[in-house]
């Protein structure tokens, strides 16, 4: 494959199936595509986990280290959320500094899940004001077939439920050759998942393949939890040029829990291992 | 009813000024605020863009940067671009693009500048609003206006245009900030983001309010604009 724009005729071909509700891949416009979840893709890291979504290919490591707390909160833990679109997971990935795309999609995940409060980062306090724990979520994208943000929101959260604490030396820094069985202080009910929604003309879809999201004028991305009982939207972040109205949105409110309980159904038992 | 530490209203946003034709180099340029929050704006061009390779034979380009001015906020903002503020830059130019057309001026660039004097929440959209003026003050193309402003939830509250204050409340379900950026009189939206804790039902219903808040900042926007055409303003 090329990392060339899309064609016209692809594109074209993709609005005329979108109107009858039709896919390349048979799925239907709103419908998830297949998801799996692996554990524990690299001894080395506190927590791991690559996800499959489709023929995208996500894996996300969590390390664990000390440090100081900052200013503003001296009993939180530090979160720290990151990626690096590897040139090996797409043609249009570059090496180089990094470009939006590389910035945007660790900052999205990274609201939605402090926001979700799924973590508890008052937790990950050692010594209040002066050592800390500092979790850092790592995402690299293997193979980018689409849906990136969706799929790396899902590995991001495996791997922190995956995740166990290292040990600590005298002076609290981590102590690697020490394992614990000490899992991160997650909630046991709350866990955020995004869903971006794909617009071409006036047809949303959901999970993407890379060819049908070249394709869409616009995007939007939601994070959504339950939280005390209730789904709480947690994130979002409209991206490319193109508008969305007011009934899109309210389409999407009324969506966005059926899909987020979709999903639950399928890996929740998967995240509780 | 919500009580607002600042007494205003939950749907009252704050007080607003606005000024165009603030920079006299510049194409454009105006000055937006809302209360404590003061953001300037200046763009240049359309003008030859480059390097080459970025140009666009089919199109004119818009290019946003946003940045805080480095004593704006208490802890001192070490200068230069930040992942916070190139994300920010990205999102303005893409609630900006919709509306503004420069296909007529190929290869060329509008640069947008705008930077903010002083920080109390509701920065981006401020930026907002004042790039969009300034942008009409360039005289570039425009299918209409942009107004943008955050709804914020504290607790269980939908309040509009979150001060720096209520955008740390942490009691209940906390804080949460929903910026949003519209068309003037449309319900079209351009810039849609948000942390925090909201009901889809509530994400609903904050639409709703946009509707009244945008108008107002519409209005004030168009008087700016329309004082600098009567020739008080240095162009």
């Amino acid at each position: 494959m090329s990392s060339m724009k899309i064609s016209n005729v692809t594109k074209n071909s993709l609005e005329k199936m979108f109107s009858e509700n039709k896919r390349f891949d048979g799925r239907k416009l709103l419908d998830l595509n297949n998801l799996e979840i692996e554990y524990n893709v690299s001894k080395k890291a506190e927590g791991s986990a690559r996800v499959r979504l489709g023929k995208t290919e996500v894996i996300v490591g969590v390390k664990l280290g000390t440090g100081e707390p900052y200013p503003d909160s001296p009993d939180k833990g530090n979160l720290m959320v990151s990626a690096d679109l590897l040139p090996m997971a797409s043609p249009r990935f570059e090496s180089g500094p990094p470009k939006f795309n590389a910035i945007e999609l660790p900052r999205v995940i990274d609201r939605m899940i402090r926001e979700s409060g799924m973590l508890d980062l008052g937790k990950l306090c050692i010594k209040k004001g002066e050592r800390v724990w500092t979790l850092f979520i790592d995402i690299y994208p293997i193979n980018d077939d689409g849906s990136l943000i969706d799929a790396a929101g899902i590995a991001c959260i495996a791997a922190l439920k995956n995740a166990r604490l290292p040990g600590l030396t005298k002076d609290n820094f981590p102590d690697y050759d020490k394992k614990t069985d000490e899992r991160l202080p997650l909630s046991k009910e709350t866990y955020p998942l995004s869903f971006t929604f794909f617009k071409l003309g006036d047809k949303l879809i959901l999970h993407p393949t890379r060819e049908e999201e070249e394709s869409c004028d616009s995007r939007i991305t939601w994070g959504i939890s339950k939280w005390n009982k209730q789904y709480m939207i947690n994130s979002c972040q409209k991206g490319l040029e193109v508008t969305f109205n007011k009934k899109e949105i309210i389409g999407m409110m009324d969506l966005l829990p059926k899909k987020y309980d979709e999903i639950i159904k399928l890996i929740g038992e998967k995240l509780n291992e | 009813m919500v009580k607002r530490i600042s007494g205003r209203k939950a749907d009252e946003l704050r007080e607003m000024t606005a000024k165009v034709g603030v920079i006299p180099n510049a194409d454009g340029s105006a000055i937006f605020s809302f209360g404590e929050t003061i953001a300037i704006a200046a763009v240049y061009g359309p003008r030859q863009l480059h390097p080459q390779h970025m140009q666009d034979p089919s199109s004119g380009i818009l290019r946003v940067n946003y940045d805080l001015l480095s004593f704006s906020v208490s802890d001192r903002k070490r200068p230069g671009p930040s992942r916070r503020s190139r994300e920010i830059s990205k999102v303005t130019e893409m609630a900006l693009k919709p509306v503004v057309d420069i296909s007529e001026f190929p290869n060329t660039v509008v640069d947008v500048q705008i930077y903010i004097i002083q920080a109390d929440a509701g920065t981006r959209t401020a930026g907002i609003n004042a790039a969009s003026m300034a942008l009409a003050h360039a005289g570039i193309p425009m299918k209409g206006l942009i107004s943008s402003f955050a709804i914020g939830k504290i607790d269980k509250d939908l309040i509009v245009d979150v001060d720096k204050y209520e955008e740390d409340y942490k009691e209940g379900e906390g804080a949460t900030d929903f910026p949003i950026a519209k068309i003037s009189g449309t319900e079209n939206y351009t810039l849609l983001q948000l942390d925090g804790k909201m009901q889809p039902e509530l994400v609903k219903k904050s639409l709703d309010m946009a509707d009244k808040a945008c108008e107002e900042i519409y209005e004030i926007q168009k008087s700016a604009l329309k004082e600098i055409i009567n020739g008080d303003g240095e162009k």
